[in-house]
C-alpha cells in the first residue's frame, strides 16, 4: 500500500504543471490567494494557457482518501489509521505546511510560535518545552514536531498518538518532502503536490528573474547583532546560492555547523554588497541601526542603500512562505540592479 | 612575607611590603606587549608599519601619512582599537574586583560574581531585551543600564538578606544569600524568558559575553565607573591588608572591619557591574589573575590590587586576541577562551611555584 502510494505520488507531482489552474477550496484558497498576490505567479504566467488537466482523476481521489497509510518521517515509519482530525502542531514551518495544503480545519492547537497564518488555533503549548500531559490534553490523532526534546515522539508513543517529526530542513528537497508527507498523513496528497509544484515554478521563475549583475555579488545573512550568520551550506545559505549569490561567511566555514560568528572588522573588511538582516523582529535592527554601527558606513551595501530587512518568522522556517522570501530578495536585488546602472 | 608582624608588647610594625619596581615595570611590558599585539593581530591584515605610523599620526605636532585606505584605518579606530581599550578595562576591573572579594571575605574562590552580580545582570539585561521592543531605536541601548540596574539591586538584596551575617561577622551567611539571590535571579531570568522564546537568542548572545560588538561608545559608559571604582580599591590596599588577619586583629587596630568590608563590597559591585553590562559574563578572570599576581609577588594586597589591574587588562586584552583570531573570521566566546586557556596556565603557575618554595 505504501509503495502505490508513493508512486502516485509522483505520479501526480510530475503531471502537475507550472501555472496550473488550481482549485482552489477552503482555507487552501486563502493561503494561496496570499501567496499568488505576493508573488509573480499571476503575471508571469499569463501567457501558457496550455497547462495540463487538472490532476483529480477519479482514481487519485479513491486513494486521497484511504487510510491507514505509513509516512516515513525523520522519526521512521510512522502509522496513521484514519484521516487525522485533531493533529497539535508544535513546529511553526509543520502550522504553515499544513494550512497550506489544506488540512488547516483538521488543527486543533499549534504552538505558541506558530503565529502564521492568522487562523492557526495558537495556544500555549511550547515546541521548545513540550509537556505531554498538556498535549494529550487535546487528545490529538497527530502529532507534528520539528525536534524532539525529552524523548516527546516516545512519550506520545506511549500514550498511542502518532507523532511526525519534521526537523529542520538542509536543503529545498527537504521541505518538499515534508510537505509531502504531511500530505500523505493528512489525506491531502494532490494538494501537497500541488503546493510543491506550485512553489517550485515560482521559484524557478523568480530565479529566472532575477537581475544579473557584472560580476557576482556578495551578501551578508545577519541572524543576529552580534554577528552570527548562517554560510552556503545552510538551508537559507543553499537559497541565496540558488540567485548566484556569495557569502562572506564562508570564509569561515569551518568554524560552527554553518553558523559561525563573524568578527566586525572582517564583514567590514569583506565589503557586502548587500546585507540581508534576519533580527529584524527579534533584535530590532533596521538599515539605519546598521549604517549606526561603528565603521560600517564603510561598507559597499550601507553605501548603496542594499540593506534588506527581512522577516526573522520567514527566514527561520523552511515551508511554503521560502518563496516570500526569495521574492523580497529579488526584488532588493531589482532595485540595487536600478540604482547601479542608472 | 607577612604583611603585618605583630611584635609583643602592643607595638606593631609593618614591614614595607610595596611593590617593588621591577615587578612593576615587568607587569607593564606586559600590558604593553599585549595591547600592541592587540592592536596590530586580527581578522583583517593591517600593515604593522602603517598601524604604528596611524598611531603616531595621532600624536599632537606630529603628521605623518600612514597609507591605510579609508575602510582600514575605519577598521583600526572603530573597531580593533575600541576593543582592545574595552577588553583592558573589563579585565582590570573583573580581576581587581576579584582581588578585592578575595581580600575581604578571607575566601579564595570568591569572584566578582560572588553576591549576585551575575544572575542580577542577567535578569536585567532579559528584562530589556523582552519588555523594552523597538529598544534598538532608542538613542542609546538600555540594555547595559538595565543590566547595571539588575546586578545593584540583585547585591542590594543579597544584602538586606545577610545582614545578619553581616553584624555577625559570619561571611557565610553573606555569601549563602548571595547564593540564594543568584538562584532566585536566574529562576526569574529563566522564566521570563521562557515566556518570550523569541528572545532566546539576543538573551543568550548578551550571557555568552564578549567583546564582538565593542566600540567607544561602551568604553565611555563604563569607563566613569571603573576608574572610581579602581581607584577607591586601590586606596583601600593597605585596610585589605589588615583585613587579611582577621576582623579582631583589625579591629584591635582600630578599624571597623565590618564597615571596610561593606565599603570594598559595594565599590567592587559597582565596577563589576558596569563592566558586566557591555561585556557579558566573562567568568575566571576574576580568580585566575588575582590568584597569579599572589604566586609571583605575594599576599600583600598592596601588590595584588595595582598588578591585578594590569594583569588582568592584560589577560583579558590577548584573551580576545585569541578569541577572534583563532578561527578567523569567526569568533569564539571569550568565555571558553578565559577558561580554556586561563585553567592550563594557572595550574602551571602553581606548580611552579610550589616547585620554588
Amino acid at each position: 500500500m505504501p509503495g502505490t502510494r508513493r508512486l502516485f505520488r509522483r505520479g501526480a507531482a510530475s503531471r502537475v504543471r507550472r501555472c496550473e489552474v488550481i482549485p482552489q477550496t477552503g482555507l487552501w484558497t486563502t493561503f494561496l490567494t496570499l501567496l499568488v498576490s505576493l508573488s509573480l505567479l499571476g503575471s508571469a504566467c499569463g501567457s501558457t494557457s496550455q497547462s495540463g488537466s487538472a490532476p483529480t482523476s477519479a482514481a487519485t481521489n479513491a486513494l486521497e482518501g484511504a487510510f491507514p497509510v505509513s509516512v516515513k518521517a525523520a522519526n521512521g515509519e510512522v502509522r496513521i489509521e484514519r484521516r487525522p482530525g485533531r493533529i497539535v502542531s508544535l513546529s511553526p514551518t509543520a502550522t504553515e505546511m499544513l494550512f497550506a495544503i489544506g488540512a488547516g480545519d483538521q488543527v486543533v492547537a499549534v504552538d505558541d510560535n506558530s503565529n502564521y497564518p492568522p487562523q492557526a488555533p495558537m495556544t500555549k503549548l511550547s515546541g521548545y518545552e513540550p509537556n505531554v500531559e498538556a498535549i494529550a490534553k487535546y487528545n490529538p490523532d497527530l502529532v507534528v514536531t520539528s525536534n524532539d526534546p525529552g524523548d516527546l515522539v516516545k512519550s506520545l508513543g506511549a500514550l498511542s498518538i502518532p507523532a511526525m517529526l519534521e526537523p529542520a530542513a538542509n536543503a529545498l528537497d527537504d521541505t518538499y518532502a515534508q510537505i509531502e508527507q504531511l500530505g500523505m498523513a493528512t489525506g491531502h496528497v494532490s494538494e501537497s503536490a500541488r503546493v510543491v509544484a506550485s512553489m517550485k515554478s515560482q521559484i524557478q521563475q523568480l530565479v529566472a528573474s532575477g537581475p544579473t549583475f557584472d560580476s557576482s555579488l556578495t551578501y551578508y545573512h545577519e541572524l543576529d547583532q552580534t554577528y552570527y550568520t548562517a554560510t552556503s551550506n545552510t538551508f537559507i545559505g543553499q537559497i541565496y546560492g540558488l540567485l548566484g549569490l556569495r557569502n562572506i561567511g564562508d570564509e569561515a566555514k569551518g568554524a560552527a555547523s554553518g553558523y559561525p560568528q563573524l568578527s566586525a572588522e572582517y564583514i567590514i573588511k569583506a565589503d557586502p554588497d548587500i546585507i540581508l538582516l534576519a533580527d529584524t523582529k527579534c533584535c530590532g535592527q533596521s538599515a539605519a541601526t546598521v549604517a549606526n554601527r561603528p565603521g560600517w558606513d564603510q561598507i559597499t551595501a550601507v553605501k548603496t542603500g542594499a540593506v534588506v530587512g527581512l522577516d526573522d518568522d520567514i527566514v527561520s522556517r523552511w515551508g511554503p512562505r521560502v518563496v516570500d522570501f526569495l521574492q523580497v530578495v529579488v526584488q532588493a536585488l531589482d532595485r540595487l540592479h536600478e540604482r547601479v546602472s542608472a | 612575607m607577612a604583611a603585618v608582624t605583630e611584635v609583643r608588647g602592643a607595638k606593631l610594625t609593618v614591614r614595607p611590603t610595596r611593590l617593588r619596581a621591577w615587578l612593576l615595570v615587568a607587569a607593564l611590558g606586559c600590558l604593553a606587549g599585549a595591547v600592541l599585539l592587540g592592536v596590530l593581530v586580527g581578522p583583517v591584515r593591517l600593515p604593522a608599519g602603517a598601524v604604528l605610523k596611524e598611531f603616531v599620526n595621532r600624536l599632537p605636532l606630529i603628521g605623518v601619512h600612514s597609507g591605510l585606505s579609508q575602510l582600514d584605518a575605519a577598521i583600526l579606530w572603530q573597531i580593533r582599537v575600541p576593543r582592545v581599550v574595552l577588553g583592558g578595562l573589563v579585565g582590570a576591573m573583573l580581576a581587581m574586583a576579584g582581588a578585592s572579594y578575595q581580600g575581604v571575605f578571607r575566601n579564595p574562590l570568591a569572584d566578582p560574581y560572588l553576591l549576585g552580580v551575575a544572575a542580577g545582570a542577567g535578569l536585567g539585561a532579559t528584562l530589556a531585551v523582552a519588555y523594552l521592543p523597538g529598544r534598538a531605536g532608542w538613542p542609546a541601548d538600555p540594555l547595559p543600564l538595565t543590566a547595571f540596574a539588575g546586578a545593584l539591586v540583585a547585591v542590594a538584596a543579597t544584602y538586606v538578606l545577610g545582614r545578619s551575617g553581616i553584624r555577625s561577622r559570619n561571611t557565610a551567611t553573606l555569601i549563602l544569600a548571595g547564593v540564594a539571590v543568584a538562584a532566585f535571579f536566574t529562576a526569574a531570568q529563566t522564566y521570563a524568558q521562557q515566556q518570550h522564546a523569541d528572545t532566546l537568542r539576543e538573551v543568550y548572545a548578551w550571557i555568552l559575553g564578549g567583546l564582538g560588538t565593542a566600540a567607544w561608545r561602551q568604553v565611555a559608559l563604563i569607563l566613569p565607573y571603573v576608574a572610581a571604582s579602581g581607584l577607591a580599591l586601590l586606596l583601600h590596599r593597605r585596610l585589605l591588608d589588615v583585613m587579611s588577619l582577621g576582623d579582631e586583629e583589625a579591629d584591635s587596630l582600630g578599624i571597623r572591619a565590618t564597615r571596610v568590608r561593606l565599603t570594598v563590597v559595594i565599590i567592587a559591585t559597582l565596577g563589576t557591574a558596569a563592566a558586566v553590562a557591555v561585556s557579558g559574563l566573562i567568568g575566571f578572570v576574576g580568580i585566575i589573575v588575582p590568584h597569579t599576581v599572589r604566586l609571583l609577588a605575594g599576599s600583600s594586597y598592596r601588590r595584588i590590587l595595582p598588578l591585578s589591574v594590569i594583569f588582568g587588562a592584560a589577560f583579558l586584552i590577548l584573551a580576545d586576541l585569541i578569541a577572534r583570531t583563532a578561527l578567523s573570521p569567526a569568533e569564539i566566546p571569550i568565555g571558553v577562551i578565559t577558561a580554556f586557556v586561563g585553567a592550563p596556565f594557572f595550574l602551571l603557575v602553581l606548580r611552579r611555584t610550589r616547585r620554588l618554595s
